[in-house]
């Protein structure tokens, strides 16, 4: 008898624990808060306005998520991280999602155990050097000082780029963007390497941006996307879909000026399941019904964020790209609502 | 009737494990360790679990695949396609490099700035004092990180240099350039290990160097010894300071001119100087940050130990005519070593552990290397981390050791 107690004390000790690890979506609405993973600050994907506010395409993810799982966009508490710090970060339980530029690669999936919800910039590795240099292309590049961020992808690639190309360089390792700008600017390093979209985010916040140049070759695959830990499979689900219905949202159409009108006036059965007018999507995710449409909301669908952060109108001036939807020649490619 | 008997032999009972005080500490003493032991256990077992749980068991596999990074200051040759093993060789030897430099450096200063401390000069001795609390009272990243800036940004670039006329000295924001040793003659190297990740070169041409001046120190010492003989013999001491420089400047030229000794200058080729020995900012601005803010504490306790020497040795020795250089290099510095050698082993101890700080500037250390991108990279945070804290655990024991040796020796000999 006083065994079949302790066991039985053991077991639900067990299973607490077990639904601790994964209850990811039952602690963010426990909490009131969802705990997101950003950059340090990098213009454009994630960076606190002039009032504090973080905002950014990166952000945009985070505040999706923050809206579909707790009706409120701004219940995001973001945490800042480095190259370095993320992965510690998010797989400790700090952060419940990462959405900070981070490549999604085999081993990172594989070996540290993370789950990439999707792509949300397609983007790939380039260089920027000034252009009083005078430099046109990457394999021009041989002796040069190379400022790297490290803990990325970045640092792998280079030393592949160089080595494959039989040129040598210098290495400067640099733990955060701002850093890196620094040395950059002030000529202690002659190139600065990294994501393509994260260089013209940089170049877009120096003084006299048109004073560099991004070169021709971009060196690698850098998908861009959020992650959340391996485990918890109801919640790599939410911010899966959340991201996705974003996208939807694009290419259907929905926006957040006319999501409201569209709702009543569709026709379109995805349409209707996507925002939660029809089926019970929601509910299979366990949430309610206008999940999807409180994300749209939150900030637009993909190519509204995409063009207020980081879109051609802005300091910026990302173009489109891979990054237009499937129908436009791009690689966004949402599976579908159904 | 009275008689004494002895008490008899009493019965050991369990409850005198505690109520008897021949036995009670012991008791304690064991149950406090089967405690401890019972917590390092229940700690080391729901690590493994957890790590297991999280599909992560401890696995040192990584450190034989190519750690795929560059890195930038190497002692040893390295290319991306080394193993992790080799990249954490690579910084530990620039931590070793940073250690050693700074260690030497922080007590030069120390003991000049510790003696000026003590100065009868007002202002020298006011300076000193400004110079320690303010090194002393700011955080060492914070003057890391300081110089590191100052470095960067008011230093020009090597580009800036193009087309003038640069010396054996160039200052840059990537570093100091200074002339490198080459020898036109030279033996060549020997390849130690084949090629294994801990394999290494040995330049001939130092060796040799090492052996002559090892052999002609020990003539110029044998010289020194004879001199002391025939002074304590007649009371004469004879001139022997060209024959000790002879003996160790001449076979030093002779072998330099052998090996066809010559400077290569840094010169400016492309994006950087090429030729020459560099100096990167990270290294200064870290080397330098340290030895600065170790000495402030060196320089006090060089103070406290020359203190603690009771002012009467000093008057004594002046009554037997000493100078007052003499009184300090042979009356008080000996004495005061003794009281200034356990702090100094502790400072070392603290330079060594701060250079982990090397990351703020991006100077590859172990803590860079090993600590960082390798554990980045490979994400076995605990396999990394406990290999760091059992390299430092070494180093730091090392240093004690050979500082206890030494503390031994110029111990109070009592007889
Ligand atoms: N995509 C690469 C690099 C990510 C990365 O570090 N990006 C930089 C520039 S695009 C960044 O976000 N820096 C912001 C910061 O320093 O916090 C990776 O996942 O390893």
């Amino acid at each position: 008898m006083k065994k079949s107690v302790l066991l039985g004390a053991f077991t639900v000790a067990g299973l607490a624990a077990g639904m601790a690890a994964a209850g990811t979506k039952d602690d963010v609405q426990a909490r009131g808060k969802l705990n997101c993973g950003v950059t340090t600050g990098l213009v454009g994907f994630a960076a606190p306005d002039a009032n504090g506010e973080w905002e950014g395409f990166d952000v945009a993810v985070c505040r999706g998520v923050a809206a579909a799982v707790l009706g409120d966009p701004k219940a995001v508490e973001f945490v800042p991280t480095t190259g370095k710090t993320r992965f510690t970060a998010l797989a400790s339980g700090e952060i419940d999602m990462l959405a900070r530029n981070t490549t999604w690669t085999f081993s990172r999936d594989v070996d540290l155990k993370f789950e990439f919800t999707g792509v949300n910039y397609y983007d790939g590795q380039g260089f920027m050097v000034p252009k009083e240099l005078g430099v046109s292309s990457a394999k021009e590049l041989d002796g040069a000082t190379v400022c790297i961020q490290t803990g990325t992808t970045t640092e792998l690639n280079l030393a592949d780029f160089f080595r494959t190309n039989n040129i040598s360089y210098e290495p400067v390792p640099i733990e955060t963007n701002a850093e890196a700008q620094q040395q950059y600017l002030a000529g202690a390093c002659d190139v600065y390497t990294t994501d393509a979209s994260g260089l013209a985010a940089t170049r877009a916040s120096f003084e006299d941006p048109s004073a560099h140049v991004l070169l021709p070759e971009i060196i690698s695959k850098e998908p861009l996307g959020p992650l959340v830990r391996h485990g918890d499979n109801e919640w790599g689900d939410i911010v899966r879909w959340t991201l996705n219905a974003l996208i939807t949202a694009e290419e259907l159409g929905v926006t957040s000026a006319n999501i409201g009108e569209v709702a009543s006036s569709t026709n379109n059965p995805e349409i209707k399941r996507l925002l939660g007018s029809e089926g019970t999507l929601g509910e299979m995710l366990g949430l309610d019904a206008e999940w999807a449409k409180r994300a749209i909301m939150a900030g637009g669908n993909y190519g509204e964020i995409f063009a207020k952060n980081i879109g051609e109108d802005t300091p910026i001036g990302l173009a489109r790209g891979l990054n237009a939807q499937w129908t436009n020649g791009g690689l966004l490619y949402s599976p579908p609502f159904r | 009737m009275s008689s004494i008997t002895d008490p008899g032999k009493q019965q050991f009972r369990l409850s005198m494990l505690i109520y008897d005080t021949r036995y009670r500490s012991g008791t304690i003493q064991v149950i406090a360790m089967i405690g401890f032991m019972l917590l390092a256990a229940w700690l080391i077992s729901n690590t493994a679990q957890n790590l297991a749980a999280l599909g992560k068991p401890i696995d040192f596999g990584f450190f034989s695949e190519p750690a795929s990074y560059d890195i930038n200051q190497r002692l040893l040759d390295y290319t991306s396609r080394d193993s992790h093993l080799r990249a954490a060789l690579v910084g530990l030897l620039n931590t070793l490099v940073v250690a050693v430099l700074g260690c030497i450096t922080a007590t030069i200063l120390g003991v000049i700035i510790g003696v000026l401390r003590l100065s009868h000069n007002w202002l020298i001795a006011r300076l000193m004092t400004i110079y320690v609390e303010m090194f002393r009272n700011v955080p060492v990243l914070l003057w890391i990180v300081f110089i590191m800036a100052i470095l960067i940004e008011t230093l020009p670039a090597p580009r800036a240099f193009k087309g003038v006329e640069t010396g054996a000295l160039v200052l840059t924001n990537r570093g100091f350039y200074i002339p490198e040793a080459l020898f036109s003659r030279s033996l060549g190297d020997i390849h130690l290990l084949g090629e294994s990740s801990l394999r290494f070169d040995v330049s001939l041409d130092f060796i040799a160097i090492i052996v002559v001046l090892v052999a002609s120190l020990y003539a110029s010492h044998v010289i020194k010894t004879r001199a002391d003989r025939i002074q304590a013999a007649t009371g004469d001491r004879p001139t022997t300071w060209y024959l000790r420089l002879g003996v160790v400047v001449v076979p030093m030229v002779l072998l330099l001119v052998a090996l066809g000794f010559h400077l290569g200058m840094p010169e400016l080729k492309g994006f950087n100087f090429k030729g020459g020995t560099h100096l990167r900012n990270s290294l200064i601005a870290l080397w330098l940050a340290l030895s600065l803010y170790t000495a402030a504490f060196i320089a006090e306790i060089v103070r406290a130990g020359i203190m603690a020497i009771s002012h009467g040795q000093t008057e004594a020795a002046a009554a037997l005519g000493l100078r007052p250089n003499r009184i300090m290099s042979l009356v008080v510095l000996p004495q005061a070593l003794r009281v200034i050698i356990p702090p100094l082993i502790s400072n070392y101890l603290n330079l060594t552990k701060n250079s982990s700080l090397a990351i703020a500037v991006g100077y590859m250390d172990i803590t860079g290397t090993l600590g960082g991108i390798t554990m980045n990279q490979t994400g076995r945070e605990l396999e990394c981390i406990l290999l760091l804290m059992l390299v430092y655990l070494t180093i730091s024991l090392s240093i004690s050791a050979v500082m206890n040796w030494y503390n031994e020796s110029v111990k109070l000999k009592e007889r």
